[in-house]
């Protein structure tokens, strides 16, 4: 079991107010990823949950349970740290085993579980290593099994791949999903990059400033931003946000077309400027087009095969249907 | 960042070095103030009341205080010299590739581990005694006469043999300090057309100017509370009896509580104003 | 970027350093040299450096007339004693102030410092007071409390650097692996500390060792450490260099050796962590 419930929460340092108060509920065997520009709160509020800093006013409740004043220790929780944290004086078998031998686990039981561990995260070859002779993939797995040997109600892991250079990184994220989707435990996942939090997440929490945007699903975050932030923060390339003129003309604010939801042309379309930068990705290009009275820069993503050089003038219709209207205050109008 | 938890739990396991320190600073402080107000001579009917101000007007009135600064002052300045003089070069030197580093290193620094008694006494006898010293031997090989240091020449023969304890810490230092000097940096001057000689003084030498001032705060703290070498030496005769020699004469041989106490608080005080910069930069490096 | 560097350079580089450096440790060999020496050999014009009849007689003289033995005791009593203890109650407060820091912690720990700067001649008398008062006088114990005292800050201050480099992490790890304050002291900080301890170990050791100010004026027969029993020699002893020198040699070769292990981090020590 693990559900976790955050009430009125709040959290200062000192005078300023990191976390203002907030409520959030996340269910039993759920994927949550607090996700959110660097200093926006959601290392700060993974740390409330685990109980490694305390909470200035509010409740948290784990299984229904006032959590609120138990010490870290006895909440059940593990954490993956972003540094590992690994105890370097121990083997990697010592530290799988170190949770375990704290709850005074008898010794073949935390022999069998860490033989399973060992064998599902591939660390059987190192169980007699020292961390400091593995790499940061394996790091990261040790980190990951000395999590699941507890059994705990809940896994909370902080900016875990954040260390891992690009190509391990889309491996780890596979196999913390594939991980999620067995063990089928609540865990709780910090990141600042949306990428990870869109592949992985069951329900995705937008901070800024400690202040939750908006709460949903991967799609529906993508395709009802709440207000222009969300809108900017997830997706890749950015939305573009388009101001004045044009976006009055739709009744709006602000205008957001998303650059997969923008048609190009050589020849004819609503609007129109010059191709600056072209990214080729070989199935997809975008291109970032300068010069269109709209916004600096409108990104657009065309199939692989279109070619415009830099210089160039491009024609680009949106697609009336995906287009997203904000009003003067950023929410989403309609 | 922590919870209130352990945040009381470290006021706890702080409390023993805490309490501690603050009796071993205030109780014999508080001490030292009160006996330095009265007229107390253990020896020649104790404690004969209070007098004010009187064994701090006295303490620098008597003959012996001036003399006492400027002892001090002659054998702080000149132990700094050369120790930082000396210091900068050897760690230089240190610094530039050769064989046996290593066993270098330990040769220099040796002379830091030897009690200071000892290093007073073999300085003393074995040294610089004026007819079997080897300094007499040395002196008599070239046919000149040989020196009577400590008597003809104490205060220079002092600062030789603290220089001797000192150097080895003043080079550790220094030696640290430009081995974290980056390299890229001086190869950058290098391509940047910098010589030799304005690569130590533009790079180099403000890199160490943190390193100096430390190395000179600490002395300082130390060499204003020197003894040992004043005790086994000369016992404070041939004008070599710094300020805290001369109180502790006041308080050990002649039995003066007052008049020694008055002496103290001024050394207090002055070890306080290096203190203040010292910690000015240790501070720094906390934050 | 360690530069190729043409033989004759270094072989240059070589020669200065090992010349100066022999220089600087000139007076110790010198020391220990003549102490091997017969007392005569000791004072020959011109002086003897290698080729003299090498006997061990002084060193069996001055242990026989002066009980070194005891005075090599007391030294190892003051310096362990004040050492462990000293070590015992500053863990738990580095402990504090490196990983719960307060907005005060910087001011207790440049406090700390401050009480070490104390000038020692400022407070003799009350301190001479206090232990006649205590009975300590002339005493091990109150001789090691001293030097507890007066280290507790280096010991704080140097064990609060190198804990400061264990990065926190690691001990909220363990908390959230279920352990308690206890467990997390002794099973994850201090073994990763352990380099750090032992330094500190060390460092404080040799300071102790040849502390000469508070083993000279508050010990007699009885509690003198080995600084005191070297400075007894002072006259007229003295002037037998070949004795004077098998007592220095005794007094300082075992500092000499563990001050060799520890030089690598004596300067963090000594300059409460401003040198790395």
């Amino acid at each position: 079991m693990g559900q976790i419930t955050l009430e009125n929460v709040t959290k200062s340092f000192g005078e300023t107010q990191v976390i203002p108060p907030l409520d959030l509920d996340i269910q039993d065997g759920e994927f949550t990823v607090f996700v959110g520009p660097s200093g926006c709160g959601k290392s700060t509020l993974l740390r409330l949950i685990a109980g490694l800093e305390d909470i200035t006013s509010g409740t948290i409740r784990i299984d229904g349970t006032d959590a609120t004043d138990i010490p870290p220790a006895k909440r059940g929780l593990a954490m993956v740290f972003q540094s590992y944290a690994l105890y370097p004086h121990m083997s990697v078998r010592k530290n799988i085993a170190f949770p375990m031998r704290m709850a005074g686990i008898d010794a073949a039981e935390q022999e069998r579980r860490i033989e399973q561990a060992a064998a599902a995260l591939n660390l059987t070859d190192y169980l007699d290593r020292r961390p400091g002779q593995l790499s940061g993939g394996q790091r990261q797995r040790v980190a990951i099994g000395r999590a699941i040997v507890r059994e705990p109600a809940a896994f909370l892991f902080d900016e875990p791949l954040s260390n891992l250079d690009a190509a391990l990184r889309v491996g780890m994220r596979l196999e913390i999903s594939e991980l999620h989707k067995r063990l089928a435990t609540t865990m709780i996942y910090v990141t600042h990059d949306q990428v990870e939090a869109m592949t992985m997440a069951d329900k995705i929490v937008v901070l800024r400033a400690g202040h939750i945007e908006q709460v949903g699903s991967p799609l529906e975050l993508y395709r009802n931003p709440r207000n222009t932030f969300v809108a900017g923060f997830i997706g890749s390339p950015k939305m573009n946000l388009i101001e004045g003129e044009e976006a009055a003309r739709n009744d709006a604010h602000t205008l957001g077309i998303r650059p997969e939801h923008i048609d190009v042309s050589a020849t004819e379309g609503a609007w129109h400027g010059k191709v600056g930068v072209a990214e080729h990705l070989g199935s997809d290009t975008f291109f970032h087009v300068h010069e269109t009275g709209l916004a600096e820069t409108i990104t657009v993503r065309a199939p692989g095969e279109v070619n415009f050089r830099h210089g160039d003038t491009i024609y680009m219709t949106p697609r009336s249907e995906q287009l997203h209207r904000f009003g003067a205050d950023g929410l989403r109008i309609g | 960042m922590a919870t209130k938890a352990s945040r009381s739990a470290a006021r706890v396991m702080m409390a023993p070095a805490v309490v501690l320190l603050l009796g071993w600073m205030l109780v014999p402080l508080i001490m030292t103030l009160w006996f330095s107000f009265r007229t107390y001579l253990p020896l020649r009917g104790g404690d004969q009341g209070w007098t004010g101000f009187d064994n701090y007007v006295r303490f620098v009135t008597s003959s012996s205080f001036w003399p006492a600064i400027s002892t001090t002052l002659v054998l702080l300045i000149g132990v700094l010299a050369i120790t930082i003089i000396c210091g900068v070069l050897l760690a230089i030197l240190l610094d530039q590739p050769m064989w046996g580093q290593g066993a270098v290193r330990i040769l220099v620094i040796a002379p830091f581990f030897v009690m200071p008694t000892v290093s007073a006494l073999v300085w003393k006898n074995m040294f610089m005694d004026p007819t079997n010293g080897l300094l007499a031997h040395l002196w008599r090989f070239f046919g000149a006469d040989s020196v009577s240091w400590l008597s003809d020449v104490p205060m220079l023969s002092l600062i030789m043999i603290v220089s001797w304890q000192w150097l080895p810490f003043a080079t550790l230092i220094l030696l640290t300090a430009i081995q974290s000097l980056d390299g890229e940096q001086m190869e950058a001057a290098e391509m940047d057309g910098a010589s030799v000689l304005s690569r130590f003084f533009y790079i180099a030498l403000p890199h160490l100017s943190r390193a100096i001032t430390i190395v000179i705060l600490i002395q300082t703290i130390f060499l204003l509370a020197i003894f040992a070498e004043i005790f086994v030496t000369t016992g404070g005769a041939f004008g070599t009896r710094t300020l805290s020699y001369l109180i502790f004469q006041r308080v050990l041989e002649s039995q003066n509580i007052g008049l020694g106490s008055a002496g103290g608080v001024y050394a207090i005080i002055l070890a306080n104003i290096v203190a203040i910069f010292l910690m000015r930069i240790v501070g720094k490096n906390l934050d | 970027m360690a530069r190729a560097v043409t033989n004759q350079r270094k072989a240059i580089n070589t020669a200065a350093a090992w010349i100066i450096g022999l220089l600087i440790f000139f007076p110790i060999l010198w020391t220990i040299l003549t102490s091997f020496k017969s007392e005569a050999q000791a004072i020959a014009d011109p002086p003897i450096f290698l080729f003299f009849d090498w006997t061990t007689e002084n060193y069996s003289t001055v242990m026989e007339r002066s009980n070194y033995a005891r005075f090599l005791w007391n030294s190892i009593f003051i310096a362990g004693g004040s050492t462990i203890l000293g070590l015992i109650i500053a863990v738990p407060a580095a402990w504090s102030m490196a990983f719960v820091p307060s907005r005060r912690t910087k001011d207790i720990l440049l406090w700390m410092l401050s009480t070490k700067m104390l000038p020692a001649v400022g407070v003799l008398y009350p301190i001479y007071l206090l232990f006649i008062q205590f009975g300590l006088l002339d005493n091990v114990y109150g001789l090691t409390f001293v030097l507890m005292l007066i280290n507790l800050p280096i010991i704080v201050w140097m064990l609060y650097t190198y804990f400061r480099e264990i990065p926190g992490e690691i001990l909220e790890a363990a908390r959230m692996d279920g352990a308690g304050l206890r467990e997390e002291i002794f099973f994850v900080l201090t073994p990763m500390a352990l380099p750090g301890i032992a330094s500190t170990l060390l460092l404080n050791f040799i300071l102790a060792w040849n502390e000469a100010f508070w083993t000279l004026n508050l010990t007699a027969a009885k509690a003198a450490p080995l600084t005191a029993f070297i400075a007894s020699y002072s006259s007229p002893e003295g002037l037998f260099y070949a004795k004077l020198s098998a007592a220095s040699t005794m007094a300082i070769a075992p500092i000499l050796i563990l001050g060799w292990f520890s030089q690598k981090q004596l300067v963090r020590g000594l300059t409460f962590g401003a040198v790395k």
